[in-house]
């Protein structure tokens, strides 16, 4: 997956409220980790029916980060784990990876 | 106009209320991370208007507008089109938001709240049982809630930091006090005849000196209760 995140949707929505913005990046960087986490708990004990609730929640943030082709694969995702299935886990962990790299950068 | 916003995720919170911010009159009086605080916020305050998230864990936004009987009007918002239809099939519903939800489709959908709420009739501020509004109590059990009719509940117990409320069907057992749950109940129906206990009045077979008999709970009467139930009786 070779996208990169950006905050453009961010920066319409916040528009010249400066605070916004910043609260909102705290937000992201403290929300995701523990998301991300929880994921990995879940896919790590075969809960798969939890972890589609966690890659319910985490690919709002990958439309918030305009990542498309990654949210369209974790809509994907969300549907094959909810049926039991986790075919995607290995690309979807490099979408993780990518966010996470990318909110260590902002 | 005033609104809440429930969404378990921060981030969606955060957006609509950045949005709602943008909006001259509109007012966020709170947000909730769980549809089971929101109704219970509702049955405290009047609200205009709710955004709602459908997708939560356990008590998702569908089971919140199935519940609500006196509903302000409903935004939903999700990141799942697939919810659409379901919800337009209530009347409380205006709108439907897309995540991540554009200022522009805000805007329109806030429109589109403002001629619903101009058209709609004024809701009952005050439900009652007299009005035959409210003639039931929803309790709280792992994070759904149940519907009891106020006549079918025969007892209520106080157990430590529970109650347990007997009905002509089951038991059930929820974290809350004697005192919490007295305050919702009709005092037309309900007595408090003991330190521990809350009898349904008309659920009364016989009264002895010191206790009740309700179907077959044997309730104790305290001194200090005994006057007021013997003043309700219709003695002969």
């Amino acid at each position: 997956m070779s996208e990169a995140p950006n905050l453009k949707y961010l920066d319409k929505l916040a528009g010249d409220d400066i605070e916004f913005r910043q609260k909102f990046i705290d937000i992201l960087k403290e929300e995701f980790p523990d998301e991300q986490e929880e994921y990995n708990n879940n896919v790590g004990n075969m809960n798969y029916r939890e972890a589609s609730e966690n890659v319910h929640k985490i690919k709002h943030k990958l439309n918030i980060l305009g990542l498309d082709e990654s949210h369209s694969l974790a809509v994907r995702y969300e549907f094959e784990l909810r049926n039991g299935a986790n075919s995607l886990a290995e690309q979807f962990q490099a979408i993780l990876k990518n966010v996470e790299n990318y909110l260590n950068t902002i | 106009m005033n609104c809440i916003i429930i969404d378990d995720e921060t981030a969606a919170r955060a957006i609509v209320a950045q949005l709602c911010s943008k909006i001259k009159d509109l007012d966020v009086i709170q947000e909730f991370d769980n549809a089971i605080e929101a109704i219970k916020f509702l049955n405290q305050q009047e609200i205009d208007l709710v955004f709602l998230d459908i997708h939560m864990p356990g008590f998702t936004g569908i089971d919140f507008v199935q519940t609500l009987k006196n509903s302000p009007k409903i935004v939903m918002t999700t990141s799942d089109t697939e919810f659409a239809i379901a919800s337009y099939e209530y009347e409380a519903i205006v709108d439907y938001l897309v995540k991540p939800i554009t200022p522009e489709r805000f805007h329109k959908c806030l429109q589109k709240v403002k001629s619903s709420l101009d058209t709609a009739p004024k809701r009952d501020s005050e439900p009652n049982a007299k009005s035959g509004i409210s003639q039931d109590l929803y309790i709280n059990i792992d994070r759904r809630l149940i519907k009891l009719k106020y006549d079918e509940i025969l007892l209520i117990e106080a157990k430590g930091d529970y109650i347990n409320i007997k009905t002509e069907t089951k038991d059930y057992t929820v974290h809350t006090t004697l005192k919490k749950i007295h305050s919702k109940l009709p005092t037309d129906l309900f007595l408090q005849i003991h330190r521990s206990f809350i009898i349904n009045f008309t659920k009364i077979i016989d009264i002895e000196d010191n206790s009740v008999l309700i179907e077959k709970s044997v309730v104790p009467i305290s001194r200090s209760n005994r006057p007021e139930l013997m003043r309700r009786l219709n003695l002969l």
